[in-house]
């Protein structure tokens, strides 16, 4: 497994519970943990994934990530309903870990108020808030 | 100092001057005066190790143990005959006196106990994913009740009346606190009423709980019973005796979900009912869900072989309120107990000890049924134990039997008064030929006895508190 | 670093299902001596199995060396010092083992009827009234089969307590600093987590206590305690705490897991709790077979008993000159029921009762004083050397029977995490503390020597301790890699979660 070094990519939304959003157009949107998250939890031995066509919502827990020693749930960093789910996950969680925004990506969702991404941090934003815990 | 410690005067001198301390009282100033006890426990002073073991050799005396009287008492625990190197085993440092393996590296020998008992456990049930063990029977049947509302998000159980009556209590007891309804179905002839079952189960229903042999011995159609839990979506929990699973089809291959029971047949003593284990093995599907300690292979860092435990993200410890289960220390020696005596049997000992407890219990059933004043309760096949119906008073026959040497069996009535002249008789391989013609003999004589056709010689003593 | 390996390390680990080889076996079973017809006429055949399930098949002299190989691969407390916070690792002793094997409690079966099973009757009423003595709270149950369980069952007597007076509640409070089993069984008992603070003293944060009880005192149904608490400190607020609970109109359950401390000198009953559960195999002496079994006897006061578990045993006064006698009473009809199977971990029972005949009032409170004494000690010894510095105690207070240090300096100015300092505790022989819990002290260390270490015992861990802190100034990649001299070292727990394998393919 590579590590990554600690990187916040600049096209994504964050929010606070160390959670990004890709917005995809207007109205569907990616979600995932950031590498801080995942960095630390630790190697990534599971993910239990909500099904297609819940809703979920805005700083509500959706989902469990679960490393060997510890259990942590993943907010929604906005409301939807979700479309698509990273089934791949299953048998390589540790995705998670290598790729946190590309292939560790954890739902696809289609918003149902696409006006939340204004509460959300941009990647200096959240970079500083790190610096500051 | 005290019996187990060392901290002569001297020790106590330099610990306190470490501390800075001028006497073990300030160590435990900071409990408030008032909740002081302030006077000795009132208990008996502390004896020499030769007055404890006469004290309790004593009290052992009082109990008219399977020495002393002849076990056909079954109901879930059994007079097998456990081999001497269970308890050369057991006894053994390394295995009794460790906690539990949150330190693997110094931990091989239990964590691999744990998984070689799964295995064992696994081909017994023929079910892929055990664990390490439960406590012991009735209570694994609880757990199972708690895995399916989680596995199903449903809360009503299906319970047949043939799971053992500790059994369907306990789930009783822990149904309302985790909210569960139990529905029970009864009996016909000895087994699960098909109909019934089939007209109870339902959409709501989380588990339908099944037991074979059941409580009354009776081998259970569990696939075709099962059906109806299928056919629904509800999990079907099964519990078994581990002893008749050499001879018997697992409940996985009956469809069983979850299959589980009391352990206490497999390399454990009757020890007044404790400690056992219980046994708790599932489908894939619900390896996340399990209770209990499992243990998991896998290498160190120069590529050897070892254990850990595995998946304690589902354990209290760390999931704490949303942990699949609370258990914390379970029953890892008597697990040990049971791998022991199942490497003893081996592959073909397991199998012929089956052969021979069906055999047994065939030919005893056909003596008691020939027996004046007894019948078979049911005529259902049975493995190791059977219900028979008796025609005077059961307790006072159960007294005259006592009286000549011979624990006849376990009384029906309180638990199932629709059979109030019941007894449940139960077979291993310490019964010999021999004991199964005594016993006919002694129920023939005490019927007789009780409907006064003769009068009887009775025999010796007496049990203390009887009037 | 090229390494020899010990010889314990070269030996493969080898189930005893890839020892087996077909033909062989130990048991010879006994003639059938009755008829022998096929099983298919006795059983019909679609319910009988195929294929005997895959056993080993092997005799007993290679069954007893696999056990006894593998049973060297273990570390045990008759073999070294084990620390564990909160687990009491105290001496099993062997007279315990001599009478639990005594024909007449080995060999009596459970259902025996209880005119002739009075002496074992007998002795759970007599561990009951000693029990409930210790406790100072005199009605007792020994039916739950651990700590675990016992908590359960108070919870399951709260809610009947509660019921009975016509009352639904749904909260539980429980300190953060609590074992995992006081959550796990609040949600298996139908009840709500409330979190509870702790203060800069180690003890219940008062007014959080009354916030959470004032939100809502009307759902409060119980607060679980453990005292001293899971930092080995006594909260002396205790008194308050619980009128504060019982003013709410709830109940005041107590962790028995730190009996040890106390034992003799102050009893849960006189702090004011209703609901107690002992540990068996804690503080009195039940050997922990590396993970049960145990018992978890519950006591509880007098508003509380008549919910009790089915059955309990009881005394009669005895009639027409005889004398008293033992039974298992039934009729309960505000019981909570059953938890389990029979009437309990009878054989847990005779080798605790033999504890507490051995020891008796007098050495039961002497126990206690030495555990509470051993531990302050090995406290300052840590204190005063480098373990000063580097892994500090979390609260500066004398302890109880045990402490909590924290290696967050040790990992902030050395780079070594606790986990690392418990890896390399394991090369020097002794077993490490209680690790990551509790969960309030950053990277913390509870350590619970018991009253049956030796003064030397104490000083060895302090110095390998000194040991391993003086190495890390030095190297602190040494104790990274550690352990080195285990039969097995640091492994791989994320693959064993990953793809879990439970079982021995066949």
């Amino acid at each position: 497994m590579t590590l990554s070094d600690a990187h916040y990519p600049d096209d994504l939304l964050y929010h606070d519970q160390h959670d990004w959003a890709r917005l995809e157009g207007d109205e569907h949107a990616v979600f995932g943990i950031t590498w801080y998250a995942q960095d630390s939890l630790g190697e990534v031995v599971f993910y239990d994934p909500p099904e297609v066509g819940a809703t979920i919502s805005k700083d509500a827990s959706y989902a469990e990530v679960e490393s060997v020693k510890a259990v942590s749930d993943v907010i929604a960093p906005m409301s939807g309903e979700i479309v698509e789910v990273n089934d791949s996950l299953e048998d390589t969680p540790e995705k998670v870990n290598e790729d946190p925004y590309g292939d560790g990506w954890l739902v696809k969702v289609k918003l149902t108020h696409p006006e939340e991404r204004g509460a959300l941090l941009g990647a200096d934003e959240y970079r500083k808030m790190l610096e500051k815990s | 100092m005290t019996r187990y410690t060392s901290a002569t005067a001297d020790d106590r001198a330099e610990m306190l001057a470490a501390i800075g301390a001028d006497s073990v009282d300030e160590l435990f100033a900071q409990i408030p005066e008032s909740l002081r006890l302030g006077r000795p426990l009132a208990l008996p002073q502390g004896m020499s190790e030769a007055e404890v073991f006469e004290r309790l050799a004593a009290l052992a005396a009082r109990n008219e143990d399977a020495e002393s009287q002849v076990c056909f008492v079954g109901a879930g625990m059994y007079d097998h005959y456990v081999p001497a190197i269970v308890d050369a085993i057991t006894q053994r440092s390394e295995f009794l006196t460790p906690y539990t393996p949150y330190q693997p590296e110094i931990s091989q020998g239990g964590l691999q106990v744990m998984f070689e008992f799964q295995t064992a456990m696994s081909e017994l049930t023929g079910l892929p994913v055990s664990n390490a063990g439960l406590y012991e029977g009735p209570s694994s049947v609880a757990s199972a009740g708690y895995l399916a509302m989680a596995a199903t998000k449903r809360k009503r159980f299906v319970v047949s009346r043939g799971l053992h009556p500790h059994s369907r209590e306990t789930l009783e007891t822990y149904a309302v606190g985790y909210g569960a309804e139990l529905v029970e179905v009864g009996l016909r002839e000895g087994e699960t009423d098909a109909e019934a079952l089939a007209a109870a189960v339902d959409g709501e229903t989380a588990a339908v709980f099944l037991q074979s042999p059941n409580f009354l011995g009776a081998v259970e159609r569990v696939e075709a019973l099962g059906a109806a839990a299928k056919q629904h979506g509800a999990l079907l929990v099964v519990a078994t005796d581990p002893m008749t699973l050499g001879v018997l089809k697992p409940p996985g291959e009956c469809g069983a979900d979850i299959a589980l029971g009391e352990g206490q047949p497999l390399g454990n003593r009757l020890d007044f009912g404790g400690p056992s284990f219980g046994f708790f093995c599932a489908s894939e599907e619900q390896i996340r869900r399990m209770p209990g300690r499992i243990a998991g292979e896998t290498d160190d860092v120069d590529g050897r072989r070892g254990f850990v435990l595995a998946l304690q993200t589902r354990e209290q410890h760390i999931r704490r309120e949303k942990a699949t289960h609370n258990i914390c220390t379970a029953q890892a020696l008597n697990a040990l107990g049971a791998m022991v005596h199942l490497a003893w049997l081996g592959r073909e000992g397991f199998r012929e000890l089956g052969e021979l407890l069906v055999r047994r219990t065939a030919y005893a059933r056909e003596r008691l049924a020939a027996v004046e004043g007894v019948e078979l309760l049911h005529t259902a096949p049975v493995a190791r134990e059977f219900a028979v119906r008796l025609d005077a008073p059961v307790d006072r026959v159960l007294e005259r039997c006592a009286e000549r040497g011979i624990a006849a069996g376990y009384p029906l009535a309180r638990e199932y008064p629709e059979y109030e002249d019941g007894l449940l008789v139960a077979i291993t391989e310490r019964r010999s030929k021999a004991q199964i013609d005594d016993l006919a003999e002694a129920l023939g004589a005490a019927i007789a006895a009780e409907l006064g056709d003769f009068p009887v010689h009775m025999t010796g003593k007496s049990p203390e508190g009887v009037s | 670093m090229a390494m020899t390996e010990t010889p314990m390390q070269a030996e493969r680990a080898q189930t005893i299902y890839e020892k087996s080889k077909p033909g062989r076996r130990a048991a010879v079973l006994p003639d059938a001596e009755v008829p022998e017809p096929p099983l298919e006429e006795l059983i019909p055949a679609d319910l009988l199995r195929a294929e005997p399930p895959r056993l080993p098949e092997i005799a007993e002299p290679e069954i007893v060396r696999h056990y006894n190989k593998l049973s060297r691969r273990n570390f045990d407390l008759d073999s070294g010092f084990y620390p564990l916070g909160s687990c009491t690792m105290k001496h099993n002793p062997r007279l315990n083992e001599r009478v639990a094997a005594l024909p007449g409690h080995a060999r009596l079966h459970p259902a025996q009827d209880p005119k002739r099973a009075q002496g074992a009757l007998e002795l759970m009423w007599l561990l009951q009234q000693s029990l409930g003595e210790i406790c100072g709270l005199p009605h007792v149950s020994l039916q739950p089969s651990a700590g675990s369980h016992g908590e359960l069952a108070g919870l399951l007597l709260t809610r009947a307590f509660h019921a009975d007076r016509g009352e639904e509640r749904t909260k539980v409070l429980a300190p953060d600093t609590s074992h995992g089993t006081n959550p796990a069984s609040v949600t298996m008992a139908g009840y709500e987590v409330v979190k509870v603070a702790t203060n800069e003293c180690g003890g219940v944060e008062m007014d959080d206590l009354r916030a959470k009880i004032d939100e809502d005192p009307d759902q409060v149904a119980c607060l679980m305690l453990t005292n001293p608490n899971t930092l080995g400190l006594f909260d002396e607020n205790i008194a308050e705490i619980a009128e504060l609970i019982h003013v709410a109109g709830g109940t005041l359950y107590y962790d028995g897991a730190n009996l040890n401390a106390v034992m003799g000198h102050s009893r849960p009953g006189d702090m004011g709790f209703d609901i107690v559960h002992v540990n068996l195999h804690k503080s009195f002496s039940q050997p922990h077979g590396g993970g049960g079994p145990g018992a978890g006897p519950i006591a509880v006061s007098e508003r509380i008993e008549p919910f009790l578990p089915r059955p309990q045993v009881v005394r009669r006064e005895g009639s027409n000159g005889h004398g008293p006698s033992f039974d298992l009473d039934l009729e309960r009809p505000k019981s909570i029921g059953r938890l389990r199977g029979f009437q309990g971990n009878f054989g847990v029972f005779v080798r605790s009762y033999a504890y507490i005949l051995s020891l008796g009032g007098d050495g039961l409170a002497e126990a206690s004083e030495t555990a509470v004494l051993n531990a302050n000690y090995l406290k300052a010894r840590l204190a005063a050397g480098r373990a000063g510095e580097r892994l500090p105690v979390a609260f500066d207070r004398h302890c109880m029977h045990e402490f909590v240090l924290s290696g967050k300096p040790m990992k902030k100015e050395l780079g070594l995490a606790t986990l690392d300092l418990a890896k390399r505790l394991l090369d020097f022989g002794f077993h490490p503390p209680t690790v990551y819990f509790p969960l309030l002290v950053e990277e913390a260390l509870m350590i619970e020597p018991t009253e049956t270490e030796t003064k030397e015992s104490l000083d060895g861990f302090a110095e390998a301790i000194e040991q391993i802190l003086a190495e890390a100034e030095a190297d602190p990649e040494r104790a990274k890699q550690a352990p080195y001299t285990t039969p097995v070292r640091r492994l791989d727990e994320v693959k064993a979660t990953r793809r879990p394998v439970v079982r021995q393919p066949l």
